[in-house]
Formats: structure tokens, C-alpha cells, sequence
């Protein structure tokens, strides 16, 4: 079963970049021996501590480079009056780079002690340079040269300013965000799941469930804010309504054709061994259905985001969505990027969740148990 | 562990008494949109106790369809089966089916998928080590947390056969269940699978198209016709076993099956 969606998954980029491992399956499958557990893992550390050991970490100590030359641009080349007065944590910004700095410069020279820490971030090296460069670009066209005027942009140590100041409101839009979403999406989940399970098993079910899915299904959650608005007795239970609603449509959609899809033998065999209806859906269908689950819940979780987002920034009085448009009102370009960084960060944290829960779930579809 | 009042179970290695099935005039047809499909035509056959009957036919002609009959997975449109003299309403561990295709689930481990039956009736908790004997008697005790996608093609289906015998059937109905395997596998679990019959003593009900395969296992062989499915003839194969595939008697048998399937011309 290798869909479309099923290979987005199975990549997902945050989560297996593992390059310096080898190998672990079995050379030939029809071999058929199951690797014996504990043997195999035993060569890839063996593996990784070979390669960690050869030579100079040459990129960390570009990487190291590319971040004192982004602390001295900073603390070193004036910034361009703006008007209304000097940026502030400039110099703390520049501090900060030079810490980084100095931290991957003792990484690469004292790489034999600290073996452990150079192994994790190895692979980052190249990314750790990229960083640099692209702060010191951003540092240089608006703090230093003006060039993308204030206040629609703003440099890199305003951030560290928003962040440094601002930050018990941030943490608490970021909680009510945390809040609603989670428990949105696990109403809808749990919901959509269920949904699914009845219209892939029972023909009545689906007979009376499907059509409404199916035309109600597609209708954007967003576009049914203002009306929830008067059903609900506060715009929070209404935010709450519709990241259900807005997860629970994938999911149900997806766990439905993951029951329908499931081979007809598995039930004939389950059937055969004296399997009651219960069994066949607990212990069969559900099992089968969940690969197709995830995806839902994976599709489910962009529909989730969005309406948040919306929801906060329209009726909520809470949330990194209503510190978005607050943060606009008061021209605060700073706070809004500072939030949009949170958001995008909590966000992709939440679908790394998912991955890691799918990877320990469905941990029998690889080829490679992971641990 | 030491109490006494409780008596073992049947351990699955232990003999039971094979069933009789008896199929009474059935006629089957499949209600397909362009009308129906005869597939069985008045069919009459008997398995006695302990018996491995083998059914042989051109490819489509219901042999498979009979088999799902006699499983109880899809009822007969007119006649009737017995399984020792009671009508086959529906499926029962009694009668257990293995596919060509293992059908492993591939979320549980092998020991999860042996286990299968014996969660189905709820009766695990107490009869865990009944797992271990299925897989010991097929020799796959070492794999019993691998998952199946971690088997090869005859590994799979040695996983299938526990899975089946862990439920003490008293009829094993095999849907060519080497079909899909190596031609060295295959010799080697046909070998394999008498044995198990032999020791476990279940009645076996065999469809295959390997003409070799069903007469060197087989006591005897029903041959089929093209659908809708008649019997043909009953080779009957009294060699005693284990039996030798070079065996004059079966070579004999193999031209008469060939012929009967209009396949001797090139004998």
C-alpha cells in the first residue's frame, strides 16, 4: 500500500535523516533470516564512532567562522539611525554569535572529548554555515544599510529583543494555542476515527454518514467561522468545534478507506478461526486501517493550523494568532515575526509528534526497527 | 504451575480424530452482473475421517469455490455439506483454511499471528504454550518475534500452517498453499505437510494444479472438469508413505491425470 500520501510520510524530513547509519536490512529478503535482534545495532555505533573519528570537522570550523564574522558585523559595523532611536540588543545579539562560535570551535578542536556531542550534530554542519550567512545577510540589509526600512522589517537582535522582553505574553498565547489545538484535534481524532470505522464497516452507516461527509466534508472550517460563532455559547468552545471539525474530515475520510481497503483474506482467516464481529473489527480492520489513519491525521493536522489560526485571529481572545493581529495593530512588525517563529516552530513540532508516534505504531511496516 | 486439578490440554502435537465431510449434491453459482456464473454442477463427494483427499482441475473451473463451501465462508446455492453429519452453516475452528497467499497479518509477530485463533475464542490466557508447540512443529520456534515481513515465501507459509494447526483442526483445507513457493520449497513442505497430517491425524481436503504435488501426497485425487465443476475421475493412490517421487506407480497415475486433463500428448 504505497500511496501518494503514504511516501509523504515515510519521509518525513525532520525525522530519519540518519545518512550515517549503514544499512540495516537484510541483504536478500529471500534469505529469509530475520536479523537477530541485537546483533545488527551492535556494528552501526561500531560504524558511526569510525566515521565521527576521521579527520577535522572541516564544516563545523567554517561553521564556526561564518558565526564569529556574523558577531563581529554585528557588534562592530554601526547600525543606521532609523528615525526613532538605536536598535536595541545589538550587542547582545552579537555576544549571542559569538557564543555559538566559540562553542563549535571548541566542538572541533576538542572533537576527541566530546565525540558524543560531534556525532549528534555532525550532519548539521553545512546547515550551522547556511544560518550564519543568512542572519548576516538579513543583519546587513536592515539594521546595517536600511535598505528593507523599518518598522515592516526588522533585524535579527529585535527578535532577540521581542523575545527578551515580551516573552511571558508569548508563552502564554503559545499555551492557549497548545491548548485549543490539542484539545481540538484529539475531539476530532478521536471522532473523525470512529467516523471512519463505522462508515468502512456498517453499509447503514455509511448509507446516512457519506453524503454528509461528502458534501459537508470539503467546506473549508474557516468559511463556517462566523456562522459557529452564534451556535456556540464562546469563541473559544467555537474554535474548539471547528479544529474538530477541520481534523476530523481527513481522518474519517482516510480510516473509512483504510477499513474498506482491507484484503478480504485477512477476514476470511480471522473468520475461519471463530473470530466474532468485534474481533474482526478490533483486532482486523483497525490494525490494517491504521497506515491510512495516520495520513488522515497528517492531513487532518494542516486543517487544524489554519482554522487555529484563523479562529484566534478573529473571535479568540487568546493564542499566537490573536498576538499576530494584536502585534499588527500596534505596528509591531518585530512581535509578529517573533510569533510567526514560534508558531512555525510549535507547529512542525506538533507533525514530529505524529511521526514519532507513527514510527513507534506502525513500527512493523519498516524494514528497520528503530529504538 | 503446580496445581493438578486443572488437566493439560490437548497439546497440538497430540492426534485427533479426522472429520468426515460429506458434500451432497451442491450446485453453486455466482450472481455476477452479466448473469449467473454456474461454477459447481451437482457435486458429490466424501472425505473419511483422517483422509487427505487432493482436487484437481483446469484453473477456474470451482475447485477454490468448493473449498470455501466446505470452509463454511460462503454458503452453498442448492445441496448440502456435512461436517460429520451436521450442515457446514458457517465458518468454525474445526476447519481451518490455508490460503495460497500466508495471509500473515503483517502488524503482529509470527508468535502474535499463531496466536490468532486461540484470541479469537478468547481462550489465549490459558493455552499459551499450544503457540510455542504450533511453531515448534513447524520448526520456527527461533522466529517467534520477527514480523513476517522479515520471512521468506516458505517461511510464511510454515507460519500459516501453525497458525492453522495451533486450533487442533479435524479438517485442514489447503487453497494450493505451495503455489506461490520455489520449486525446492515446495518439494520440501509437501514432504513436511504429510508428515504433520500423518502425526496430527486431521482430515486434509487439497486443491492444487500441480498434478505431481496432489498425487504424491494425496490418497486420492479427484479430477474435475472445466467449470462448471463435475467429477471427472477419482484416481485412487493407495502407496503407502512416506512414498518415493520416482515410484513407477506414480508416474503411471501422473499420465492418467494428464490425460484426463487433455494434457498427455506431450507424455
Amino acid at each position: 500500500m504505497s500511496t501518494v500520501a503514504d511516501n509523504i510520510l515515510g519521509a518525513p524530513p525532520g525525522i530519519s535523516p540518519k545518512p550515517s547509519q549503514p544499512p540495516l536490512r537484510a541483504p536478500s529478503p529471500s534469505s529469509g533470516a530475520p536479523r537477530a535482534a541485537g546483533a545488527q545495532p551492535a556494528t552501526a555505533p561500531d560504524f558511526k564512532a569510525a566515521k565521527a573519528a576521521q579527520g577535522v570537522w572541516w564544516a563545523g570550523l567554517a561553521a564556526a567562522v561564518a558565526w564569529a564574522g556574523l558577531a563581529l558585523l554585528t557588534g562592530l559595523w554601526p547600525n543606521k539611525p532609523a528615525g526613532f532611536s538605536e536598535w536595541a540588543f545589538t550587542e547582545e545579539f552579537a555576544w549571542g554569535a559569538g557564543g555559538v562560535s566559540a562553542l563549535l570551535l571548541a566542538l572541533t578542536v576538542l572533537a576527541r572529548p566530546l565525540a558524543a556531542v560531534v556525532r549528534r550534530v555532525r550532519a548539521a554542519g553545512p546547515w550551522l554555515v547556511a544560518i550564519a550567512v543568512g542572519l548576516a545577510v538579513w543583519e546587513v540589509f536592515t539594521a546595517k544599510l536600511g535598505t528593507l526600512p523599518p518598522p515592516f522589517f526588522a533585524p535579527p537582535q529585535s527578535l532577540v529583543e521581542v523575545y527578551a522582553t515580551d516573552w511571558p505574553r508569548l508563552l502564554e498565547s503559545a499555551g492557549a494555542s497548545i491548548r485549543l489545538l490539542a484539545l481540538g484535534i484529539a475531539i476530532g481524532a478521536a471522532a473523525g476515527f470512529v467516523t471512519g470505522v463505522l462508515i468502512g464497516w456498517s453499509r447503514q452507516a455509511s448509507y446516512w454518514i457519506h453524503p454528509v461527509l461528502r458534501i459537508l466534508g470539503p467546506v473549508p472550517t474557516t468559511a463556517l467561522l462566523p456562522v459557529s460563532f452564534y451556535f456556540f455559547p464562546s469563541s473559544w468552545s467555537t474554535a474548539i468545534f471547528l479544529i474538530a471539525l477541520g481534523t476530523a474530515f481527513p481522518v474519517a475520510i482516510l480510516t473509512w478507506s483504510g477499513v474498506a481497503g482491507v484484503h478480504k483474506n485477512f477476514y476470511d482467516v480471522a473468520r475461519t478461526m471463530g473470530a466474532s464481529p468485534w474481533f474482526l473489527v478490533l483486532r482486523v480492520a483497525i490494525p490494517a486501517a491504521l497506515p491510512q489513519v495516520f495520513v488522515g491525521l497528517f492531513m487532518g493536522l494542516g486543517a487544524a493550523f489554519s482554522t487555529l489560526v484563523v479562529a484566534e485571529m478573529l473571535g479568540v481572545k487568546a493564542g499566537l494568532g490573536w498576538y499576530l493581529t494584536w502585534a499588527q495593530g500596534w505596528a509591531a512588525y518585530p512581535n509578529m515575526y517573533a510569533a510567526l517563529i514560534v508558531m512555525a516552530l510549535l507547529f512542525s513540532g506538533v507533525i514530529t509528534l505524529l511521526f514519532v508516534l507513527r514510527d513507534r505504531v506502525l513500527s512493523w511496516q519498516k524494514g528497520v526497527v528503530k529504538w | 504451575m503446580v496445581s493438578s486439578a486443572t488437566i493439560p490440554e490437548v497439546s497440538t502435537a497430540a492426534r485427533v480424530t479426522g472429520a468426515r465431510i460429506d458434500v451432497r449434491n451442491v450446485s453453486h453459482w455466482f450472481d455476477l452482473p452479466a448473469g449467473p456464473l454456474h461454477v459447481i454442477d451437482e457435486l458429490d463427494l466424501s472425505i473419511a475421517p483422517g483422509e487427505f483427499v487432493a482436487l484437481l482441475g483446469p484453473s477456474g473451473c470451482g475447485k477454490s469455490t468448493l473449498l470455501r463451501l466446505v470452509a463454511g465462508l460462503e454458503p452453498a446455492t442448492t445441496g448440502e455439506l456435512l461436517q460429520d453429519g451436521a450442515p457446514i452453516t458457517q465458518p468454525d475452528p474445526s476447519r481451518i483454511v490455508v490460503f495460497q497467499d500466508p495471509t500473515l497479518f503483517p502488524w503482529r509477530t509470527v508468535w502474535d499471528n499463531v496466536a490468532l485463533g486461540l484470541q479469537a475464542r478468547g481462550i489465549l490466557k490459558s493455552q499459551r504454550h499450544r503457540v510455542d508447540e504450533a511453531l515448534a512443529l513447524v520448526g520456527l520456534q527461533d522466529f517467534a518475534k520477527a514480523f513476517p515481513h522479515q520471512l521468506s515465501g516458505g517461511m510464511a507459509q510454515r507460519v500459516a500452517l501453525a497458525r492453522a494447526l495451533v486450533n487442533d483442526p479435524t479438517l485442514l483445507v489447503l487453497d494450493e498453499p505451495l503455489g506461490k513457493l520455489d520449486s525446492l520449497t515446495r518439494l520440501s513442505m509437501q514432504t513436511e505437510l504429510v508428515q504433520l497430517w500423518q502425526r496430527a491425524g486431521f482430515s486434509a481436503l487439497l486443491v492444487t494444479h500441480d498434478v505431481e504435488e496432489a498425487l504424491f501426497m494425496a490418497q486420492r485425487v479427484v479430477v474435475f472438469s472445466d467449470r462448471p465443476a463435475r467429477v471427472k475421475q477419482v484416481l485412487v493412490n493407495d502407496l503407502p508413505y512416506p512414498r518415493h517421487r520416482g515410484d513407477p506407480r506414480l508416474a503411471a497415475l501422473r499420465h492418467e491425470a494428464l490425460a484426463l486433463l487433455g494434457l498427455d500428448a506431450s507424455w
